[in-house]
């Protein structure tokens, strides 16, 4: 299939670096202030290395990306809250052109899923959207295998840094401020580790399930019950595992909406992965608990998740 | 486990009795009278419910009928009962306070749980590592009355909302392995 590739950084890049391998052809790549098109199809280590020199990945616009020959649009830009934009505009162009969306960008479906599920009705074009969730962790695809009626909760851990700032806190002993430094330090988490340890990234892939499973219920960021883990003292953890249990940041999609916070959770849980990891319970009608875990995050592990998606197009 | 109403159980019977002499007397009779076995009593002295009585929590031991007999018993004597019954306390529930927790007055903290939760601590633990004028933490053990946990942790977070402590909760359905 002809891809074109909104946005050029972590995901983006490891969506155009691999396309090859999968079979696809990048015609078109974008960032926030440059394009490049051919629809002959880019070479990859071209493009990034003017990425790396110049800033950009080309000398055309990024709307000519968005006009250009493609079967599938890989919306790759940052996560945006409330509008969604400028993700959800991208989204929008492709639809209506009728080309198929591929979404890695959390914003349009978790903030405006009915839109985006109202675009699409009108196009002939698809949208899927796995890689927004719990990196190339099959979740979307396991409740759609399945069917959402058969799943009745999905719970679990979908923020590696916080995993990674609870685990090292419990198994060191150290405080919040050392493993969030060192965790900034390794690039588990960013400078504004905010998204992250305040459980909005977590709530934000919750919320996203929850509209899966819900038919119709179109649920925002606003809807779910959040908690993060900032500033939580090592002796919470401490007590926890003089009890045999430990601290995760666990979401959950339940009858009652979606919740993400710290909860107490047995050491030996299924859930309580280490460090970076990520896990998904699926509690189902017949078949009782199943997990899924796995890399939840960064470029090849979505990308992964992105070319899924793309095979179910074709 | 064999129900036969012959087979002799352990129950708790929390009661608020009016502070005056010879109450505490007068709500203990029926359970002798109607057969019961009493284990122990827990008299909060000096802890008052809102309404000025002294809450109590008896547990003692009876066959099925002798205990429904007991509740009757003291209900007619004009007792206030608050819960009765074998299941009272059969759940547990472990949470994690966390915040200034010895600035805000603890032991009102644990008061206030117990009091307006129904449920009992059975267990706590305080870890203030940093001193008390910093953040500590707290575990709580509580027995709660059979599926009760939800609404017993719903006014804990009510009540640690008013002093700011943050409540790490248990996930229920995340232990199974």
């Amino acid at each position: 299939m002809n891809v074109a590739v909104m946005g050029a950084g972590a995901v983006g890049s490891s969506v155009l670096e691999l396309a090859a391998e999968y079979g696809h052809t990048v015609t078109a790549m974008a960032d926030s202030s440059s394009a490049v098109v051919d629809p002959g199809g880019l070479d990859a280590t071209t493009v990034l290395d003017r990425k790396n020199a110049e800033g950009v990945v080309g000398s055309a616009d990024p709307e000519d990306a968005l006009e250009a020959e493609y079967d599938v649009l890989v919306e790759a830009t940052p996560t945006t809250l409330g509008d969604a934009e400028p993700g959800f505009g991208h989204l929008r162009t492709a639809l209506e052109r009728d080309r198929h969306v591929v979404l890695a960008n959390k914003g349009p479906v978790a903030e405006r899923y009915g839109d985006v599920r109202e675009l699409e009705a009108e196009s002939e074009g698809e949208v899927r959207f796995e890689a927004t969730v719990g990196g190339a962790i099959p979740v979307l695809s396991t409740i759609e295998s399945f069917g959402p009626d058969q799943i009745t909760t999905v719970r679990g851990v979908l923020n590696g840094t916080a995993n990674f700032i609870l685990t090292r806190m419990q198994n060191e002993g150290l405080s919040y401020e050392h493993v969030l430094a060192e965790a900034q330090d390794l690039g588990v988490a960013e400078a504004d580790p905010s998204f992250d340890v305040e459980g909005t990234d977590a709530a934000l892939k919750f919320v996203i399930v929850a509209n899966v499973l819900r038919d119709g219920a179109e649920l925002t960021l606003d809807d779910a019950t959040v908690e993060g883990i900032h500033e939580l003292p090592a002796s919470a953890l401490d007590l926890a595992e003089e009890d045999g249990q430990t601290i995760r940041l666990i979401g959950e999609v339940t009858e009652d909406g979606v919740r993400v916070g710290p909860r107490l959770i047995p050491e030996n849980s299924a859930l309580a992965v280490s460090g970076t990891q990520n896990i998904v319970q699926f509690e189902t009608t017949y078949a009782g608990s199943l997990y899924n875990s796995g890399r939840g995050a960064g470029g090849p592990e979505t990308a992964t998740a992105v070319f899924a998606d793309i095979g179910h197009l074709e | 486990m064999s129900d036969s109403a012959e087979d002799v159980r352990a129950y708790t019977v929390r009661l608020e009795l009016v502070d005056r002499p010879g109450e505490l007397l007068r709500a203990l009779e029926p359970i002798a009278e109607q057969g019961g076995n009493l284990l122990s009593i827990f008299h909060e002295r000096g802890n008052l419910t809102p309404r000025g009585d002294i809450p109590v929590e008896v547990d003692l031991e009876a066959t099925p009928g002798q205990f429904d007999s007991i509740v009757d018993a003291l209900r007619e004597a004009g007792i206030n009962v608050i819960q009765a019954g074998a299941e009272q306390y059969s759940d547990e529930l472990t949470i994690v306070l966390v915040g200034h927790l010895v600035d805000t007055d603890l032991s009102d903290t644990l008061t206030q749980i117990q009091d307006a939760t129904g449920a009992s601590v059975r267990d706590f633990s305080l870890s203030a590592p940093e001193g008390e004028e910093e953040e500590s933490s707290a575990r709580l053990r509580l027995a709660t009355q059979k599926g009760r946990a939800d609404d017993v942790i719903e006014t804990i977070r009510e009540i640690a909302d008013q002093k700011a402590l943050r409540v790490v909760e248990p996930l229920p359905g995340g232990e199974a392995v």
